[in-house]
């Protein structure tokens, strides 16, 4: 019975694997295409511009466009670079944004690989996104991407700090590292109600860990040019970019995974609930986007100091404080889930 | 202690966040450029044109007043005598691209001769197509009279 068949055991598996993943990357990748498209959108009618509105209806096909451009440009490497490092860094930084997806669940079962330990993975994975930004920093060989590799450091282990508390307080509550599980356990309610405090840290350190603003200090215009790609052109630029609002795209999902019930409706009456879970999920990751976006149109960024000082003085303490309280209060009222 | 709670409520951030918000649905200030196009005063200082009389005659008597003011020396005149006596300029050419637009030359002009039209839409391919001609000017001036007239018309208070 040991008969070693090349079809049943590489070529079908091997195809339907493929397939997955083609099938959650593609729409992944347009949805950046549209992403980028709806901050510049979101960003120019926040500031009474009109925005991007010429390329095809509204101007929605603009990223098509800017990222044809980008392609068929010279792709420039430093003389003074380290080039196998300089080239391998923006490749990192996309294929590590790729990677978290593959345990995300969009609905119900609908889900690459549904390991056991899914957010260990998520978290590890985009806490690896800082090597492709250190690469970039050092290979460049410049100061400006070296100083923003530097900070963007610094920065992403400080936020993710409190992140792992963040997490560790809905673990508490959920009793599974399971992402679909963690989803279940949100029936009732979602966390983001009893655990809004968490809600709001997770959401800001979200913002400190994607390099978004008020925390963009990595590729801060206004004093390091770019930061981490200031030397970058053409497809590793392209690369870049995709990888950063993947990252984005990627810590939404997992904000609405822990807090906002994945793909549940928000209540579970008759017509919310014939709507199929993917397009809850999307719309919750829409909503997220958003916010990200309005955030990055309301606030002026802040100094380096200062987002120390939240990281570390403000939301460590409280994530810490927090994580405490909810294991206190699920031992008083005997709530602790899957208890042996 | 209220200090303390709009702080740990955010209070100021949602505020500042529901300003933003506002704004994004109020009426927008840009003007969709070729589509649309924002008011030009009658002073307006655009391409030059040189213009001529109803007659047809030109203008221009070759005073060489705009050659000598011309800040940028951007203008280049000849002259001599026509057939009829008269003095007229047998070359007249701008260098578009030293152009400073200050209009000293429209000032200068005692005859309303070279004036600076309300066409700032002039933009070429490759610089030989800046440096203007006197056959060009006049062609302008064709083009242009009406607007020109209409200007100098509404101006005339002022001058």
């Amino acid at each position: 019975m040991n008969s070693f068949s090349l079809l049943n055991d590489f070529i079908i598996p091997g195809t339907i694997i493929v397939a997955q993943i083609l099938a959650v990357l593609m729409p992944v990748l347009i949805s950046v295409a549209f992403l980028v498209y709806a901050e510049r959108k979101v960003l120019a009618l926040i500031q009474l511009r009109r925005g991007p509105n010429v390329v095809g209806p509204f101007g929605i096909l603009q990223s098509f466009a800017d990222a044809l451009k980008l392609l068929t440009k010279e792709n420039i490497v430093p003389s003074n670079s380290n080039k196998l490092v300089f080239l391998l860094a923006p490749i990192i930084t996309m294929v590590l944004s790729l990677a978290g997806w593959a345990v995300i669940p969009f609905a119900p079962n609908w889900v690459i690989a549904d390991i056991n330990v899914g957010i260990m993975y998520l978290f590890a994975v985009s806490s690896l996104g800082v090597y492709g930004i250190i690469m970039a920093g050092w290979a460049s060989n410049s100061q400006y991407p070296f100083l923003g590799a530097l900070r963007s450091a610094a920065q992403m282990v400080s936020y993710e700090v409190s992140i792992g508390f963040v997490i560790i307080t809905v673990l508490l509550c959920v009793g599974s590292l399971n992402l679909s599980k963690i989803v279940e356990a949100q029936q009732t309610v979602w966390f983001a109600i009893p655990l809004l405090p968490m809600f709001v840290v997770f959401f800001i350190s979200a913002l400190a860990e994607t390099n978004r603003l008020p925390f963009d200090l990595p590729e801060d215009e206004s004093t390091l040019v770019a930061g981490f790609f200031t030397e970058y052109s053409s497809a590793s630029f392209v690369l870049f970019f995709l990888g950063e609002y993947a990252s984005m795209i990627l810590m939404s999902s997992m904000t609405v995974i822990l807090f906002m019930g994945g793909w549940l409706p928000p209540f579970d009456i008759f017509p919310l609930n014939v709507i199929p879970g993917v397009v809850w999920f999307t719309l919750k990751v829409i909503f997220i986007l958003f916010i990200f976006i309005w955030v990055r149109g309301t606030f002026p960024r802040y100094r380096y100091d200062q987002l120390m000082r939240l990281g570390w003085k403000i939301f460590l303490p409280l994530s810490l404080l927090w994580v405490v309280l909810t294991a206190g209060f699920l031992m008083l009222f005997d709530m602790v889930p899957n208890s042996l | 202690m209220i200090k303390y709670i709009k702080s740990f409520t955010l209070f100021e951030l949602l505020h500042g966040m529901f300003l933003t918000l506002k704004y994004m649905f109020k009426a927008k200030v840009t003007i969709n450029y070729p589509h649309e196009k924002g008011p030009l005063s009658p002073r307006f200082r655009g391409e030059h044109v040189l213009r001529r009389y109803p007659s047809g005659e030109e203008r221009c008597i070759a005073c060489k007043l705009c050659e000598a003011v011309c800040p940028a020396q951007a203008i280049t005149i000849e002259a001599e005598p026509r057939e009829d006596g008269s003095r007229r300029t047998t070359r007249y050419d701008i260098d578009m691209s030293k152009c400073i637009y200050c209009g000293l030359c429209q000032e200068s002009c005692p005859v309303d001769a070279i004036v600076e039209g309300p066409n700032f839409e002039f933009a070429t391919e490759t610089r030989e197509e800046l440096m203007y001609t006197k056959e060009k000017l006049l062609e302008n001036g064709d083009r242009w009279e009406q607007e020109i007239a209409q200007n100098i018309y509404l101006d005339r208070k002022y001058r």
